[in-house]
């Protein structure tokens, strides 16, 4: 159970549960079983399952983030752009190269990643859809999954095959909440490379909630993404008419709005936010191959259905809810079972709702 | 010179010719309507205008300059709005955000000014400004699609059938608020299957026929003509 529990990649994004100072590995099924007679079982069952939420929202906040630039291109260009997921490898790739073959700071990788991937997917769409404009919704998906491969192959020649160790860009290893019946005592934040804090006497035989640095970090790089791209599209000129182009392209362009360059800017948003959650989740899961993206982007193209595609609330609902399902799957019922049951709530929703949670319905008005 | 020239324009729908060549011209200041039955080319005109929809040969001069070269975006900034047939607005933003990106390509600082032109205009789209345009009635839809076209401050609007799916009573506000745009210094290319509306305020008018200009002239002249009368005023 507890081979199968952290072999699934996904979870390794997530905290190691460490217990009283003892630096024991492990996850929490393999906690449980160690529970020492007149432990507070009750007290375990709860602190277990806030820990699979938190682990079930950062890896929501991952898929959330990929499905945004899904959400975002299907709503403006009308195309599934199935390329996406590779972009955050080819994100993984470049933050890779200049930090652990240039030796440049961790944070010149993400910008780099970040520039790389921008213009990557601007060009891309320039240079594989832009002519498709007007050619059949099929011809158009068949040429984004080419370049899916396509992406993936050039990775193969540049990089290949071998597996690559990821550094992680967080410096945070780890924050960890001691508490006991009482109450919480402390807080402490461990870092990487540095001494362990000295912890007081009074935590020293305390119960401990660990949560890993990079969920921290993922979530709250997602919360200020998702405020960013709502205040980006709700109030910037630009944002206005995203929103204009993927309501009425023909109209839109009455207004004076320039359809190719609006859809180039969400080409290149979308390929923006592909390269951060590239860097997070290569920096929770450090095995980064030429098929790292392919998962967790079908992953998230899921989720901005579940959602409700073209809507950017509900690719942020469904991503997140996504997460939460699959990890509540993985660790309360199966792990083998968890896609399984990710997919299934998936066709549940859409045949209640088919146009997803916060898809909407447009009645035409004449 | 006219303000707006086109001159044997063609276009095409992949095999299908649907304008053969038609030439007329818009003068600054004037209201032109231009009639017929369903699908002669009336909104295909209008859209080769906006840059909707290429056209294969032929010219479109607007104030001296040729648009058939011209992406869509360019032509709005150069003065030429289009209030689209089925108004077309935006259902899911707010009024308000109706009319701003109707001033998407203005750079100067009286774009408040314009937008309390079009509220003293239309002032439902005042007490909305809040509420999202899909919620509106048709004729305030109508309104609101003529509302964002002042927004960009045009020297031109091209009017596509704006009583289309209108009460009578509504019509009659709609054409009310065509004088007045006129009046205020707009000239008005319009298209209308309603020919008795169009001809009464339009000074000069043209007949398409699939694809042709079949008449021309003066519209007090074109309503007491004998053809028109029978073909298109129901007379």
């Amino acid at each position: 159970m507890s081979l199968l529990f952290s072999s699934h990649p996904l979870l390794k994004i997530f905290g190691r549960f460490k217990n009283k100072g003892q630096k024991q590995n492990g996850d929490l099924s393999l906690f449980c079983a160690q529970v020492s007679p007149g432990f507070d079982l009750q007290g375990v069952c709860i602190l277990e399952f806030i820990t699979y939420l938190i682990r079930g929202i950062s890896l929501g906040s991952v898929y959330a983030i990929i499905a945004l630039g899904y959400t975002m291109v299907y709503g403006i260009a009308k195309m599934l752009n199935f390329a996406h997921g590779d972009i955050i490898m080819i994100g993984g790739y470049v933050a890779f190269t200049v930090m652990t073959t240039l030796a440049l700071p961790s944070y010149l990788a993400v910008i780099a990643a970040i520039l790389f991937c921008t213009l990557l997917g601007v060009a891309i769409e320039r240079i594989a859809y832009k002519p498709l404009r007007g050619a059949t919704p099929l011809a158009v998906l068949i040429t984004a999954i080419g370049m899916s491969y396509f992406l993936q192959n050039i990775a193969l020649l540049i990089f290949g095959s071998d597996p690559k160790m990821f550094t992680s860009v967080v410096p945070l290893e780890s924050v960890r909440f001691y508490y006991d019946g009482s109450g919480l005592l402390g807080v402490k934040a461990f870092w990487t490379g540095a001494a362990d804090p000295v912890l007081p006497d009074k935590l020293q035989n305390a119960d401990v909630l660990t949560i890993s640095g990079v969920m921290i970090v993922t979530i709250l790089v997602s919360v200020a993404i998702m405020i960013a791209l709502m205040v980006f599209i709700k109030k910037s000129k630009t944002g206005r008419a995203m929103l204009a182009v993927s309501e009425d392209k023909g109209a839109a362009q009455l207004m004076g709005v320039n359809v190719n360059k609006t859809i180039a800017i969400t080409f290149a948003i979308g390929s923006a936010l592909a390269a951060v959650a590239g860097v997070l989740l290569c920096s929770a899961y450090p095995t980064l191959t030429p098929y790292t993206g392919s998962m967790p982007g079908i992953k998230a193209f899921v989720a901005a259905v579940f959602g409700g595609i073209g809507s950017i609330p509900g690719a942020m609902v469904g991503g997140i809810l996504l997460g939460i399902i699959e990890i509540f799957s993985t660790a309360y019922i199966s792990s083998q079972l968890a896609d399984a049951i990710v997919f299934s709530v998936l066709i549940i929703v859409l045949l209640v709702k088919p146009t997803g949670i916060l898809g909407k319905k447009i009645s035409e008005k004449v | 010179m006219a303000l707006l020239t086109v001159k044997d324009l063609e276009v095409y729908y992949g095999k299908i010719n649907a304008l053969k060549g038609i030439s007329f011209e818009v003068n600054e200041g004037e209201i032109v309507a231009l009639i017929g039955a369903n699908g002669v080319g009336k909104t295909t005109t209008l859209h080769a205008i906006s840059g909707l929809i290429p056209s294969a040969s032929g010219s479109i001069l607007f104030d001296g300059k040729e648009l058939t070269k011209l992406p869509a975006h360019k032509i709005v900034e150069l003065g030429i709005a289009q209030v689209p047939e089925g108004r077309r607005i935006f259902q899911q933003l707010s009024v308000y955000e109706n009319l701003k990106l109707g001033a998407f390509t203005r750079k100067d600082k009286n774009i408040d000014q314009t937008l309390q032109t079009v509220y003293s205009h239309f002032p439902r789209l005042k007490e909305r400004r809040k509420q999202q345009a899909g919620t509106l009635s048709g004729g305030e839809q109508q309104m609101l699609a003529m509302g964002r076209a002042m927004m960009s401050a045009p020297r031109l609007v091209l009017m596509d059938e704006p009583s289309m799916g209108l009460s009578p009573l509504l019509v009659k506000e709609v054409f009310e608020i065509i004088k007045a745009m006129h009046d205020s210094g707009i000239t008005v290319l319009l298209v209308e299957q309603n020919a008795k509306m169009a001809l009464s305020i339009a000074d000069r008018a043209y007949v398409l026929e699939t694809g042709n200009i079949a008449m021309s002239g003066d519209a007090k002249a074109l309503m007491d003509d004998e053809r028109v009368k029978k073909a298109y005023l129901g007379a």
